[in-house]
């Protein structure tokens, strides 16, 4: 997982599966950044996640509301479709801003 | 009629789930399952099997949970035992909000009863839970009637 700090924006890049054997370690990466470094702005870069369940989804939704009372954001970019379309499937989308895919840089 | 049948028992480690839902996918794909539903049959897979390990045994490392998939030209059908704490209400741990966890959102059961065609669950409190899922071949196939 690569992660990028910009101002106070976090960029991870996630690659593989997001399941329950690495939710809580996505958890803690993104609570402490938001807690130690005073990241506010969360974006969720998913171009190389393969899979995703429910503890992955609820780590990203848990994130999404520890962000909330700080005035905080969480955003997604870049999901494959059949890892947005479980993604619909849980109403995320309608509480999670999706950006728009971004050109290769 | 040929039936494949796959029974594999394991430890009740995270890293397992990686391993039941590809042996799943395997299975789907020889059944010419397409991606799309291969991805779900995987999800599916994942949440009976993270449910056993989260909720049947409360993470406990070192107990079982069993895996049974059975193939014929009409179906796949997907068993994920345990013998853990059990579930008091299934009707009310399938409803769509509910969790024990807030950060997993209830979810599991909608993924599993949204991605296939059948879901039973068998819980008895301090016995286990048995899901029980099918996925039916026919209508992915081109009409040959």
């Amino acid at each position: 997982m690569n992660k990028r700090i910009e101002r106070q924006t976090l960029h991870l890049y996630l690659e593989g599966e997001l399941d329950m054997k690495n939710a809580s370690e996505l958890k803690s990466v993104i609570d402490l950044d938001i807690e130690k470094k005073g990241v506010r702005t969360v974006i969720l870069h998913l171009d190389d996640l393969h899979f995703i369940d429910s503890s992955g989804l609820g780590v990203i939704l848990g994130r999404y509301k520890k962000l909330l009372p700080l005035e905080g954001k969480l955003k997604i970019a870049n999901a494959p479709p059949h890892i947005y379309r479980i993604m619909e499937l849980s109403g995320l989308p309608k509480i999670i801003e999706f950006l728009p895919k971004e050109p290769a840089v | 009629m040929e039936v494949n049948k796959i029974i594999l028992t394991f430890s009740s480690l995270p890293q397992n789930v990686t391993i039941a839902r590809m042996l799943a996918s395997s299975l789907g794909a020889q059944m010419d399952l397409a991606l799309s539903e291969l991805e779900e049959l995987k999800v599916a897979v994942s949440e009976a099997v993270s449910n056993a390990i989260i909720h049947g045994y409360s993470n406990a490392p070192d107990q079982f949970v069993t895996l049974e998939l059975e193939a014929d030209e009409t179906k796949i059908s997907i068993q994920v035992t345990d013998n853990g704490c059990g579930i008091p209400d299934v009707n009310q741990a399938m409803q769509a909000s509910y969790s024990t966890d807030p950060d997993r959102m209830g979810l599991g059961f909608i993924f599993m009863q949204s991605f296939m065609d059948e879901l039973r669950v068998e819980s008895e409190v301090n016995k286990g839970t048995k899901v029980l899922m099918v996925k039916y071949l026919s209508h992915n196939r081109p009409s040959s009637h």
